[in-house]
């Protein structure tokens, strides 16, 4: 195979070309016309280009292939998808991009946005966020509902989208720019906790996938795998893959957090006059 | 209190709300009917394709219209999965009424067209069912066809005398007279099991 060949989609879908495109047109446009100063740097630019162009790789990629026909692929298209792309662009911090894009809507087409905050806002609260986060991972890999997944086209891009999405969701929550000194946003110390917390059921779940004797997802089986591989490996590198990388992916959320928070500490005032006579 | 975690009404009736919705979607994926396979209605599409018969004629799908449609892909050297497999789908068939037995159909695709030529499928399908009929075709259609079903085919490196394994899907797709996307067969479904699904299907279509 040639190494155009691998670089064309495998399941060619319009939806998803043209959801990056205009994710990285948008970011683009707001990159050259915002103001000098608040404009990310570049290596602000590259971590954001690498997270989506990750996610899009395992998406529209031969990729995708092989995702579809080994289980462990699959696991890793997950990891990327749900956690590595999204920490990425999160981390990047595309928040003033977003900001400024938000400043050049149409005060008609803002206020019609209106609902998706409200919807946003209470996607984003801690405990939802995280059910979801958790919640979704168990949902996809629940035997029967994985086995609908991988034989029906739709169900699958449903999937992979949803994980994104969510993905993309809860690592903007865990790292949000802004110091919940000084705004509305989480708590450094919620944002460790919640970290904690999902970690916890991923290995778990990792941990029943690599010690299952039996075969948990027969789909690949049934399906015909992208080349010969004994079931019982495929389904271990998968199972390590539900369990040590995004644990791995949470005590660096944490460190992160916790460099930031330490970083903070004593740095910034109180906000409120009530606070400071609360400190003197 | 402002580090703690707080649960006011507001919020946590729509967490309930959530869980809830969540166990009883599962109710959603149930079969309502009593189906011993795998129902995959809706999940697929038609069944669709063009390949070479045996006889090195090009077939379609709507000529095998009006059957009830067990589509299997495999190669004929493989050692175990393929002829279990027929073997099975034929004892089923045999255990059929007779007036279902001709309206059923096992259709065997050969994804290893580079040793399996049309007068080596027919010897091989001829020895399980005189129900079933082989095809194959070239490589990349018979990777349209199975990327149609969600399925793939691989190829092992060959040994020294030429030998190789193909890695292919083991279960079987149940199409109905129709030509729409009904059951599969996991590949331990029992012959028993395969029987009374192809029966029930077949008194379904036809009313």
């Amino acid at each position: 195979m040639s190494v155009a060949e691998y670089l064309i989609p495998y399941d060619f879908s319009p939806v998803t070309i043209a959801g990056f495109m205009l994710v990285l047109g948008f970011y683009g446009y707001g990159l050259l016309n915002m103001p000098e100063e608040d404009r990310p740097g570049s290596g602000r630019i590259l971590v954001f280009m690498v997270g989506v162009m990750m996610c899009y790789a395992v998406m529209q990629t031969r990729f995708d292939y092989y995702s579809q026909y080994m289980f462990f692929v699959h696991r890793g298209q997950h990891l990327i998808l749900h956690h590595l792309g999204p920490f990425l662009i999160a981390l990047s911090n595309p928040l003033p991009v977003m900001r400024f894009l938000h400043g050049r809507i149409k005060p008609g087409i803002r206020r019609a946005l209106v609902p998706l905050g409200w919807i946003y806002r209470f996607l984003q609260h801690p405990a939802i966020a995280s059910f979801l986060f958790v919640g979704l991972i168990y949902f996809w890999l629940w035997p029967p509902i994985h086995f609908d997944a991988m034989l029906s086209r739709d169900l699958y891009w449903i999937m992979n989208w949803s994980m994104l999405l969510d993905g993309l969701l809860f690592w903007g929550l865990i790292f949000d720019p802004r110091s919940p000194m000084n705004s509305n946003a989480l708590g450094y110390g919620k944002r460790i906790l919640l970290l904690a917390l999902v970690a916890i059921p991923q290995m778990v779940l990792g941990a029943t996938i690599v010690f299952s004797r039996g075969m948990v997802y027969d789909v690949y089986e049934v399906c015909g795998r992208a080349w010969p591989m004994a079931p019982e490996t495929d389904q271990l590198l998968g199972g390590l893959l539900t369990w040590i990388p995004p644990a791995m992916m949470s005590i660096l959320g944490i460190l992160i957090i916790l460099r930031r928070a330490m970083r903070e500490d004593g740095k910034i005032t109180p906000y409120s006059e009530e606070l400071k006579a609360t400190h003197s | 209190m402002s580090n703690r975690f707080r649960l006011p009404l507001p919020i946590l009736l729509p967490v309930t709300t959530l869980i809830a919705v969540a166990v009883l979607m599962t109710g959603c994926f149930s079969d309502d009917q009593s189906w011993r396979s795998k129902d995959i209605s809706g999940l697929m599409p038609e069944l669709a394709f063009e390949l070479t018969d045996t006889s090195g004629e090009t077939i379609t799908a709507d000529e095998t219209d009006g059957e009830i449609r067990m589509v299997f892909f495999g190669f004929t050297h493989c050692p175990d999965v393929c002829p279990t497999t027929l073997q099975k789908l034929s004892r089923a068939v045999k255990d059929m009424p007779a007036e279902f037995q001709e309206e059923t159909r096992i259709v065997f695709i050969s994804v290893d067209p580079g040793r399996d030529t049309p007068e080596r499928i027919r010897s091989y399908v001829d020895f399980f069912s005189e129900r079933a009929i082989g095809l194959t075709g070239e490589e990349q259609a018979l990777r349209k066809l199975s990327k149609r079903y969600r399925t793939t085919f691989g190829y092992d490196d060959p040994d020294e005398e030429g030998n190789y394994n193909v890695s292919h899907s083991g279960a079987v797709y149940v199409f109905d007279r129709e030509g729409d996307a009904r059951l599969l067969f996991r590949p331990e479904l029992s012959v028993e099991d395969i029987r009374a699904d192809l029966v029930t299907l077949a008194e379904e279509s036809r009313t």
